[in-house]
């Protein structure tokens, strides 16, 4: 069961925004039979952080591979400012990169693996040492420029490749799920970290995940792939409050799913109707719901049960079983677990708030 | 409060114990060394150094001198020839088909060709491009000056064996090479060649360093390949050994074999010598 997410970070892009506008128009790639990507457009603003978000071979790597020039589009274009780069060779690209781990040079030190763009233009060995220390210290870590990548931790790694994918100044950043092999308080760090970064540096950031959590505490804007297709893309508080469609709303956040009667605009659920978020549908449905939207109150009258409760400080997650035998999950305030604790017997009912409509599962 | 530095870094007595026990299990070992390499290196050492029961420097002088130290020096060239063509065309090898269907087949080749030498690999080469192979007499090689018993024509054998030893030696560093450090190198600019150049090559370089030394000891070593094909014809340090303990050329000069053998040893503990400092630097990042 996955834990509640925060909202948006809420900041703003910088003014000084120097990033660049980049564009996927139409990305089609196959890999022999399996679709990776499938008619993928998406349009992320100068200086905007966009977090793709999707399960497991959904092609939001692979979307962020065509942008690098690691990967070659069988249809469509990647533009950066207008200009289509789509055949443009990887190393010629204003992009630098972050992949999900281990991608230091071993054989070169810290100070050196992030002079290492600047080695290949033939700066000179002063200016891109100052320059490795410069960016060094702006991840953090002001002397570990001797140590060679073995002798950091995964996080002290994942900081320098951060500082090496800037020392060139590209105009836009990809994050290749830069935290996935870290673990989460560093992951919670570091995360922050490249969003303060980002933020400063006004940079165009496409940041590749599989964890909502973490597209949505970081991302101007999520963008939910599913097959190679855009889902939705939105700020992460309209992605949590209004999924587009039943798989982002329970790809995003938990979500229960309580059955109900629909009948066009509204659906008849728990003894309530409510307005349908989405086309009208008629007959059985379900009901998509997130735990805070279920109200849940103690009453002798009532026919559900609290059968488990699990305090969460200012929150409490409740399984509530229904009169027909279903359970659904409940948050309620943290100071209200004491007289909603198991056993006890609860009405429950819906904020008056439209409601997606999903087909009915088939049972298994 | 954390423990004082002194006790925490003080040895545990267990650990210690289970240490010097350990050096028994190599005893064995020792022992081994001592009666096969030991031994052999004790006698050898005796006898450069007596002649017609004397005790004389006259063996190893000899063994520097005249025809002996022209073999000397072709036994170095031969090696080294081969040592550094093997390696790099190992390498090439290796790289075109670690990623390929071929892999597996070329890696059990390999496993079988690194060990075919001696008189068998001579044959086949003398049947395939000696004077009369049947190589040379249908391509009529023999009209342009081909002949496969000179120093170019052995470097071509040694090879057939030094290639295949290349590929099993280094396809396990070149396995090791992520392939995102070299989409890192493309992401900062670099092109496949600098890639190479600041990656590929130092992170393989201990590997390929042990290549070439691991290949020049065995063409240095080699004799059967070369006694079957060239005889006397190219003059190797170890043709010239089997001549002198046979009383091949003069009789009562069997010591300047043993004289020769010591002066490979010398030269195999140079090769080490530039060997080892290079490998420890090439090696640094790994410390």
């Amino acid at each position: 069961m996955t834990t509640p997410v925060t909202g948006a970070t809420g900041e703003a892009v910088t003014e000084a925004a120097t990033g660049a506008r980049v564009e996927l128009r139409g990305l089609h790639r196959r890999f022999g039979g399996t679709v990776a990507l499938d008619g993928l457009d998406l349009s992320i603003e100068p200086g905007e952080l966009l977090a793709l978000l999707g399960p497991s071979g959904c092609g939001k790597t692979t979307a962020l591979r065509c942008v690098a020039g690691f990967e070659h589009p069988d249809e469509g274009a990647v533009l950066i400012d207008g200009r289509d780069i789509t055949g443009v060779p990887a190393n010629r690209r204003d992009a630098g990169m972050v992949f999900q781990s281990y991608s230091l040079f071993p054989n070169l030190n810290a100070r050196d693996n992030v002079a290492f763009g600047l080695r290949v233009r033939k700066v000179a060995a002063a200016r891109r040492h100052a320059r490795a220390q410069e960016l060094l210290e702006l991840v953090g870590l002001p002397s570990v420029g001797e140590r060679y990548p073995h002798q950091l931790s995964g996080g002290q790694q994942q900081r320098v490749a951060l500082a090496r994918a800037l020392a060139l100044e590209p105009r836009v950043l990809l994050l290749d799920e830069p935290l996935s092999a870290l673990d989460a308080k560093v992951r919670s760090a570091l995360r922050e970290e490249i969003r303060r970064l980002q933020l400063s540096l006004g940079i165009t950031t496409i940041f590749v995940t599989h964890d909502q959590e973490e597209a949505l505490s970081v991302a101007d804007r999520v963008a939910v792939l599913r097959a190679g297709r855009l889902e939705q893309i939105a700020d992460p508080a309209t992605l949590y409050d209004r999924p587009a469609t039943p798989f982002v709303a329970e790809f995003v956040g938990t979500m229960n799913r309580v059955p109900g009667a629909a009948s066009g605009d509204r659906v008849a659920v728990l003894g309530r109707t409510l307005p349908v978020d989405g086309p009208p549908a008629h007959g059985p449905v379900e009901v998509l719901v997130r735990p805070e939207a279920v109200i849940v109150t103690p009453s002798a009258e009532g026919t559900a049960t609290v059968v488990a409760s699990s305090f969460r400080g200012s929150t409490a997650r409740l399984r509530v079983q229904l009169a027909d035998g279903g359970e659904l999950l409940a948050d309620v305030p943290g100071h209200d677990s004491v007289r909603l604790a198991p056993g006890v017997t609860v009405t429950v009912t819906l904020v008056d708030r439209p409601v997606l409509v999903s087909e009915p599962r088939r049972s298994p | 409060m954390s423990r004082p530095a002194s006790t925490a870094s003080a040895p545990v007595p267990g650990r210690s114990r289970r240490r010097s026990r350990g050096w028994i299990a190599t005893a064995p070992l020792l022992a081994f060394v001592a009666v096969v390499f030991g031994a052999p290196l004790v006698v050898l050492l005796g006898g450069t150094f007596v002649r017609q029961g004397r005790f004389t420097g006259e063996n190893l002088a000899e063994s520097l001198q005249g025809a002996y130290l022209t073999a000397l020096i072709g036994s170095v060239k031969l090696s080294a020839t081969v040592a550094v063509l093997g390696t790099v065309l190992g390498v090439f090898l290796a790289q075109a088909v670690v990623a390929s269907r071929l892999r597996e087949a070329v890696l059990t080749a390999s496993g079988v060709l690194a060990n075919f030498g001696g008189v068998p690999l001579a044959f086949a080469w003398i049947a395939t491009l000696g004077n009369s192979g049947v190589v040379t007499r249908v391509l009529g090689l023999g009209e342009h000056g081909w002949s496969l018993y000179n120093f170019w024509g052995l470097t071509l054998v040694y090879l057939y064996f030094s290639i295949p030893l290349t590929v099993l030696v280094v396809t396990p560093a070149l396995d090791g090479l992520r392939p995102q450090w070299r989409e890192a190198a493309l992401n900062n600019g670099a092109s496949a060649w600098q890639y190479w150049r600041y990656v590929g090559v130092p992170v393989l370089a201990p590997s390929l360093l042990g290549a070439v030394v691991l290949l020049f000891g065995s063409a240095f070593a080699a004799y059967a390949t070369a006694a079957a094909m060239v005889g006397t014809t190219v003059p190797l340090v170890t043709l010239q050994i089997a001549n002198a303990l046979t009383g091949n050329v003069l009789i009562g000069h069997e010591n300047v074999a043993l004289a020769l053998s010591l002066d490979m040893i010398v030269i195999a503990g140079l090769v080490m010598a530039v060997y080892l400092p290079l490998q420890r630097r090439s090696a640094r990042w790994l410390r």
